[in-house]
């Protein structure tokens, strides 16, 4: 019985791990052929599995569980750091090129299908991801999350996604991606920035979420990191991003479309 | 890529030095009041709520300012559109004008926080407010003495 705990508990980074090899699997076997994802890709791509995983230890999620500190590293780590390291290693690139012809082009209709277009946009993908966050800490969501494990896991499966597809819709280097005009992506990432700013003062001054597990005092400490590291994160973000500009306005050739 | 027009680069230069100026302004606040001090507040009671809204805007316009200015200066070097000395004034009127902004608007308007939290701070507020009036004061006589000698500067730097 504890040993199946055990094992439950470090299913999420055993799987991080194995899709990582499976990464370098199709990054070698592709290596002569695509010339998209190059080895900086790669070890970018390693290094957003990294931190993953480190928000996926059995500590870590004991920790989150229990503390809004916790709570907030786990939330930096899959929905901001992570996400910035993935999307620059191109994965559905490299799964694209790796898949069976008639399966990756099954692949390539959805990702070219209305629906997904439409949560991909910068607007919808930021609205999922921060306004998840504001759903999550001014309604009673997170209380009810400490008490229901589906829905735990659930929250950090979101903030995962969401994190990804409005880092992906902001600086993705996969070829097909939207084609949405450099001032929006800069209007979206500028609203989205000062949202997390001002969440995160907000829930330092009026203790949000209320009447949940933690005191003021750690719900404060937790804020704080929000705010500062959710600011480092963002400039690194915008780092990538206007170097993504500047290389779009000075190369001859475009070998990665911006 | 073809090069704009003189006063095109001129203003590109400027505009430049000004985000960047701003930018560094409010990284040299964060940094050294908040964190390094701790003189600064996170947060202090006083706040007014539209305060906290504004705040969360003006902060994600200098982080945006400090990398947007920084890219700038390098597209416009790279391009040989890059007027140097507009850039300094540029700088020097986005540091004093961010650092007189934060030291009225931010601070006494909608009381974000405090400079220090000490019984007397009108020597703090003086101080503040005389170094942003200065550096503002240095960006407005580099910008004046760029127009007269501004033509000279240019072809300076292209060669």
């Amino acid at each position: 019985m504890l040993q199946m705990h055990t094992f439950n508990s470090w299913l999420p980074p055993i799987v991080i791990f194995l899709l990582t090899l499976a990464y370098w699997y199709g990054w070698f076997t592709l290596r002569r052929r695509q010339k998209i994802i190059r080895i900086p890709h790669a070890i970018s791509f390693t290094v957003g599995m990294l931190l993953l995983s480190i928000a996926y230890l059995p500590e870590m999620m004991h920790w989150g569980h229990a503390d809004m500190r916790g709570h907030m590293v786990q939330h930096l780590l899959m929905a901001m750091y992570a996400p910035v390291f993935l999307v620059l290693g191109a994965p559905s690139t490299l799964l694209l090129q790796i898949l069976p012809a008639p399966i990756a082009r099954r692949l390539t209709s959805i990702l070219k299908s209305s629906f997904f277009r439409m949560i991909s946009h910068p607007v919808t993908a930021m609205l999922l991801n921060i306004g998840g966050m504001y759903l999550l800490y001014l309604s009673p969501l997170y209380n009810q999350m400490h008490h229901q494990p589906f829905l735990h896991h659930l929250v950090h499966l979101h903030f995962l996604l969401a994190g990804y597809l409005f880092t992906w819709s902001m600086i993705g280097i996969d070829p097909g991606g939207h084609k949405v005009s450099f001032r929006l992506r800069l209007s979206v990432l500028f609203i989205s920035i000062a949202a997390h700013a001002f969440l995160s003062k907000a829930m330092y001054a009026y203790t949000w979420p209320k009447q949940s597990i933690h005191s003021d005092q750690q719900i404060q400490e937790g804020a704080r990191l929000m705010y500062y590291w959710g600011d480092l994160s963002e400039l690194i973000l915008l780092i990538i991003f206007f170097s993504m500009w500047y290389k779009s306005r000075n190369d001859s050739f475009k070998s990665v479309p911006v | 890529m073809k090069l704009g027009s003189l006063s095109h680069r001129k203003s590109g230069s400027l505009w430049a030095g000004v985000l960047t100026g701003t930018g560094i302004m409010a990284a040299v606040d964060e940094i050294i009041f908040h964190q390094l001090l701790s003189w600064h507040h996170f947060y202090d009671k006083s706040t007014l709520e539209i305060g906290l809204l504004s705040d969360g805007l003006l902060h994600s316009a200098e982080l945006i300012a400090i990398v947007a200015g920084f890219f700038l200066i390098i597209d416009l070097n790279k391009n040989q559109a890059l007027v140097k000395v507009r850039i300094w004034a540029g700088f020097f009127l986005g540091t004093g004008g961010f650092q007189l902004l934060d030291g009225t608007i931010n601070h006494k308007v909608l009381r974000l926080h405090q400079i220090r939290y000490v019984d007397n701070i009108l020597p703090y507020d003086i101080a503040w407010n005389a170094t942003g009036i200065f550096l503002l004061i240095i960006g407005i006589v580099i910008l004046i003495k760029a127009k007269k000698s501004g033509e000279i500067e240019i072809y300076k730097n292209k060669a």
